[in-house]
């Protein structure tokens, strides 16, 4: 069966594909029954799977705000009998599990770790990735590579000689300790990320900018980091991300009973201590996740960039 | 006109500093102290290696880690090209995309709650509050203990997070390769009488072997050091015991530095081909520059 879905087969735009809104739907002439068939079927695989990521996550935003009787006893999905009915939710968990269960103070503390330890490993991975892009040194290639390699060293690997130090200088459950941990694990990727973006900048800019007598500080301040605005958004949201949800570092160097306990480790341990309260634990989750899911939904573009560049280069 | 070579030393010198604090020198360290007891004070050679590979938890955890390379690695990676594929067809792309690709912007200790409330037990005549079981009670069947229930159902349970979090990563690189291929191959297939299987099949599916190879060996690297999930939602009971989360415990609950060390080691041998393939492929991509 030819089936072109168009009159018009050409494609246009070279080798790029065209926009979206131009492109028509290819499986299936339109217009015979297979193709109207497996156009439903197109739909609805891709709804039911949508369905079944989206479910999760509504049925924890619907029960946070439900009266911890009712999330007892009865589904999440009975409100759908009358959405509208407001009375039947309630901000109570929430006011739980900010006062009485310290999620508005580890919020603070995941806001405090979180902004300089994203913000670290920026600067210095932004300065060794200039290096590593435009400045010639003895064993420049070979440490690159390193660095590759370092990027799926498993972090099980430093625990136990990293917190022997720390308990040694007093670092261990400092908010020092955590900012400095947070960017020698991010330092590989960022290096990474950014070294390839700079490596994309044309290096005539540069030399012509030490031609006229500057310095590689002023090429890469005035030059490098004003055109690397996407590359470094991209490094930065996901640096934050990736510190905003850690559990596992911030539960080594910080231990389980902390009161620096960011998001993660408070959450984690109201699992062990709330088992089977739903109404406290899923809105103790939403807290966790409102930066994140706000972040994705503003930066959600800078994010996959990321995730490119990571990846496979582009 | 190129500056001299004591810039580099100012540009990278603070970055290798603390990659060699946090990463280098204490990886070493550990090696060194996988030799020796559980206090760090007397050599012992290989016995941690062989007290783990004796112990029933550790294989346990091995065989779990196993399961998880597989059935994780095999469900996100062919997920995540099915989504990239069927959503490049439809008009509400960028929707569809974003639902699947939102568990990534969410930490594994959210995602945890999350599907520990779906998947929730209520015994036989009460109300379940869990979808699944509420699913299960709706076609005339019993409500099962998702968590419990060894050795499968637990795991896949498990896994099924991991999954639900990581898909939208794999559809998101996916996509973007299978975009990269040029429209006009894939008419000209067609034109020529293939079905849209075979389209698949045999212009799209070779044109993203490379893509697929990178995406799989990155969720290897990510789930062979799979240990959130596992924490939060088990901790390891019922026979979902994990490498990752076995090192926290023997480090933490029984001191033991000497095993948690050689717990480390081991996944970092199973690391280290995964990871050379990288650095190889990142040498190949460089020379193409």
């Amino acid at each position: 069966m030819i089936s072109t879905g168009s009159p018009n087969p050409a494609v246009p735009g070279g080798k790029h594909r065209p926009a979206p809104a131009f492109r028509l739907a290819v499986p299936g002439a339109a217009g015979t029954v297979g193709g109207v068939a497996s156009q439903a079927f197109l739909h609805l695989v891709i709804a039911l799977m949508c369905l079944a990521w989206i479910l999760p996550t509504l049925g924890v935003l619907v029960s946070s705000f439900r009266p911890a009787s009712a999330v007892a006893n009865s589904g999440w999905w009975t409100i759908f009998a009358n959405p509208f009915d407001l009375t039947q939710y309630t901000l109570a968990n929430y006011q739980q599990v900010l006062e009485q269960n310290g999620m508005a103070q580890a919020f603070w503390s995941s806001l405090l770790i979180t902004v300089p330890a994203t913000l670290l490993p920026m600067l210095l991975g932004g300065f060794a990735a200039f290096g590593f892009a435009w400045l010639r040194f003895p064993g420049r290639d070979a440490l690159f590579l390193l660095m590759v390699g370092l990027m799926v060293v498993p972090l099980q690997m430093t625990f136990i000689p990293i917190l022997r130090i720390y308990s040694r200088t007093g670092l261990a459950g400092t908010l020092v300790g955590i900012w400095l941990a947070h960017t020698g694990y991010g330092l590989p990727f960022a290096i990474y990320l950014l070294r390839n973006f700079f490596g994309t900048l044309p290096g005539e800019l540069f030399e012509s900018a030490y031609i006229d007598g500057a310095s590689p500080l002023t090429a890469f301040l005035r030059l490098a980091l004003p055109m690397s605005v996407p590359a470094l958004a991209s490094l930065g949201i996901f640096q934050f991300l990736w510190v905003w949800n850690d559990l596992l570092v911030a539960l080594i160097y910080l231990g389980g009973t902390s009161s620096l306990a960011p998001l993660t480790l408070k959450l984690s341990s109201l699992v062990g201590s709330y088992g089977q309260e739903w109404h406290v634990l899923t809105a103790a989750a939403f807290v966790a996740m409102v930066v994140p899911l706000i972040l994705f939904f503003s930066l959600q573009r800078y994010f996959v960039r990321g995730i490119l560049a990571g990846a496979v280069k582009g | 006109m190129r500056p001299r070579a004591s810039w580099a030393a100012l540009f990278v010198g603070p970055a290798l500093l603390l990659l060699g604090f946090y990463l280098v020198y204490p990886a070493i360290n550990t090696i060194w102290l996988s030799f020796f007891d559980a206090s760090s004070q007397h050599f012992v050679g290989l016995a941690n290696f062989r007290e783990l590979f004796h112990s029933p938890t550790m294989l346990v955890a091995f065989r779990n880690n196993l399961i998880w390379l597989i059935v994780f690695t095999t469900a996100t990676v062919s997920l995540g090209l099915a989504l990239a594929v069927l959503t490049d067809r439809v008009r509400y792309e960028s929707l569809a995309k974003a639902v699947i690709f939102l568990p990534m912007a969410i930490s594994f200790t959210g995602a945890g709650v999350i599907w520990k409330f779906m998947y929730a037990y209520v015994p036989p005549g009460g109300q379940q509050v869990g979808l699944l079981n509420q699913i299960m009670v709706s076609l005339g069947l019993q409500p099962v203990g998702w968590l419990i229930t060894q050795p499968w159902v637990d795991n896949l349970a498990l896994i099924a997070v991991g999954v639900w979090i990581w898909t939208g990563f794999s559809m998101v690189i996916l996509s973007a390769a299978y975009k990269g291929i040029p429209r006009e191959l894939l008419e000209a297939a067609r034109v020529d009488g293939a079905s849209e299987w075979q389209v698949f099949r045999f212009v799209s599916l070779p044109a993203l072997q490379t893509t697929l190879a990178v995406v799989a060996t990155t969720m290897i690297i990510n789930v062979l050091k799979i240990f959130d999930i596992v924490y939060v939602m088990t901790n390891g009971n019922f026979g979902t015991e994990v490498l990752a989360n076995r090192m926290y415990t023997v480090m933490f609950q029984f001191q033991d530095f000497g095993q948690a060390s050689a717990i480390a080691v081991i996944l970092l041998i199973i690391v280290l081909p995964f990871m050379l393939v990288s650095v190889r492929r990142f040498r190949a991509e460089e020379g193409q520059r």
